[in-house]
């Protein structure tokens, strides 16, 4: 396996007596229709029986061009279209914009706004890690976790559905605050949440994390070392579960999160299993956070002192969020005008979905299907 | 670092900030060159995002942007580089194999060739389109009606 450059050589599908039935090497298409890819991806593998010599992506089945769009529309009429990227966690996505467009703006949302994003960002993140466990399980053959992640999700959904009218696209936030005012019984809401759902953790758990076919499926499955991982741009989970602890909420802190005391859980090994792990810990420490959070909301304005028409100077600016998914990350650039010039997304899953080659190789077929669970992508955020 | 980039690079660099984050501008002769030395001196070992903007009434046209981050001194900044309309740029893809497909995106959406990268090829939008859409003089509705027909076998625009 190459060390420093783990560019490996791209697949040869052009000369024809590599792909004939009589050499050893099949070429077998994952298609875009498949119930485990996680949306149209399509993976084209070269196979050596059941064993994975390399295999390619070939994505752009979602594309809608988001980026071209932004180049058309006001900061504000924008926002809404930055939830259908990555659907699963959209407060997430809309947090990473507004703060963006506020650094350029120059204006910080009020504290009570922050306090309130927190919790909403942090209850994101554990319905998007529970939609992860849900089908990550169910692709690698276990069903239950699904139905019992799907149920409990619906409770946080409840939330936001009181909260701003979705379930899934929220559309949560605004450049300067959030527009609606916690609902009456929000706190209360949110208190409730927390105690419901940290056994339905430990239940999970149960249910996986010690369980022998779980273990025989995901321990020594898609390994993939720390540099490997830095030198290829993998962040988020996947990062921290091949030992680099890492993650933008405490390396570079946004949104007031240096007011809350939570921990970075980090794996080893960088297989499948460490990555199940670490993503279990974050449940607990995303619960952690909202305690935190709820307990101390301020009072206040939700607001900032924002122009009605938002018109942010010259410049352009890059700013990143840590998404449940990995470094979501936005540039902006401006040219005083109320569209911006150039909106460029940095989409965690498309950074990471390069690395799958690189994890796949000397697997079996069905080590690929753990390994795209595994990733954590989502379609939508790869192809914008 | 600045300032030791400064006097090795001369006038090739210009180093600026905005809002508080630091990015320089460099000549497209020190391309490859100063990412080397970014990467391996000054350990900006994680290639954030590689992206470009297109200005149609400047001279040089393209604007390249690396937005890179160090680990070990939890900094990041940008590297901007102004190329012409034909010209290409040498790929980044051996000093970090991340900008593989930040890579083809660029090429796919700006129409900007990257010299020496092992599979130059589409990734978003289908293997014969023709245009780039993210360029300034490609129409928001606009489409390949050439591609749509054949593959879609629908008129275009529907």
């Amino acid at each position: 396996m190459t060390d420093q450059n783990t560019s490996l050589s791209p697949l040869d599908l052009e000369t024809p007596e590599k792909t004939f039935l009589d050499a050893n090497e099949l070429v077998i298409n994952m298609g875009p229709q498949h119930p485990a890819t996680h949306g149209v991806l399509r993976v084209i593998l070269r196979l050596d029986g059941e064993k994975v010599m390399g295999l390619e992506c070939v994505i752009g089945y979602l594309h809608r061009g988001v980026e071209k769009i932004g180049e058309h529309r006001t900061y504000t009429m924008f926002n809404p279209y930055v939830d259908r990227m990555d659907y699963v966690a959209a407060v997430s996505n809309g947090l990473g914009y507004c703060e963006t467009v506020e650094k350029l703006l120059g204006v910080e949302a009020p504290p009570r706004a922050q306090y309130i994003r927190v919790i909403l960002t942090e209850l994101n993140r554990m319905a998007s890690h529970q939609l992860w466990l849900g089908t990550h399980a169910l692709d690698i053959g276990a069903i239950t976790p699904l139905f019992y992640t799907f149920r409990d999700r619906e409770e946080i959904l409840k939330i936001f559905e009181k909260y701003c009218g979705a379930r899934l696209t929220t559309h949560a936030f605004r450049i300067g605050g959030l527009q609606y005012e916690a609902y009456e019984g929000f706190e209360k809401d949110v208190k409730n949440f927390v105690s419901f759902v940290a056994p339905k953790i430990d239940e999970y758990e149960e249910l996986l994390t010690t369980n022998r076919i779980w273990l025989e499926r995901t321990k020594g499955v898609g390994i993939i070392s720390g540099k490997d991982c830095i030198a290829l741009g993998v962040t988020g989970p996947v990062l921290r579960a091949s030992g680099v602890k890492w993650d933008l909420r405490k390396a570079q802190p946004y949104a007031n999160y240096k007011n809350f005391d939570f921990d970075i859980p980090i794996g080893q090994s960088g297989d499948t299993y460490d990555r199940y792990l670490v993503r279990m810990a974050e449940f607990r420490q995303s619960l952690r956070i909202i305690q935190q959070a709820v307990d101390g909301i301020p009072e206040g304005p939700i607001m900032a002192k924002v122009p009605k028409v938002i018109k942010p100077p010259v410049g352009e600016v890059y700013h990143s969020i840590e998404a449940p998914k990995g470094e979501l990350g936005y540039f902006i650039v401006s040219d005083g005008s109320t569209q911006p010039y150039r909106l460029r997304v940095r989409p965690p899953s498309f950074v990471n979905l390069q690395a799958l080659d690189q994890m796949c190789r000397g697997q079996l077929v069905a080590d690929v299907i753990a390994v795209i669970g595994t990733l954590d992508i989502v379609l939508g955020e790869v192809d914008r | 670092m600045i300032a030791k980039l400064k006097s090795a690079y001369g006038s090739g660099i210009e180093p600026l900030t905005y809002l508080g984050q630091n990015y320089m501008v460099v000549d497209r002769t020190l391309i490859p060159e100063i990412l080397q030395v970014l990467r391996n001196e000054e350990q900006f070992d994680y290639c954030v995002d590689l992206t470009a903007a297109h200005y149609p009434n400047r001279e040089k046209q393209f604007d390249i942007i690396w937005v890179l981050y160090s680990f070990a001194r939890n900094e990041r900044i940008r590297v901007k580089t102004l190329i012409t309309e034909s010209e290409t740029l040498p790929t980044s893809v051996p000093i970090w194999p991340t900008t593989n497909w930040l890579e083809r995106e660029v090429f796919d959406m700006f129409g900007i060739k990257f010299d020496g990268h092992p599979d130059m090829k589409r990734i978003l939008l289908p293997d014969g389109w023709k245009g780039h859409p993210l360029r300034k003089d490609y129409g928001i509705l606009q489409q390949d009606n050439e591609w749509v027909q054949i593959n879609l076998g629908i008129e275009s625009g529907q």
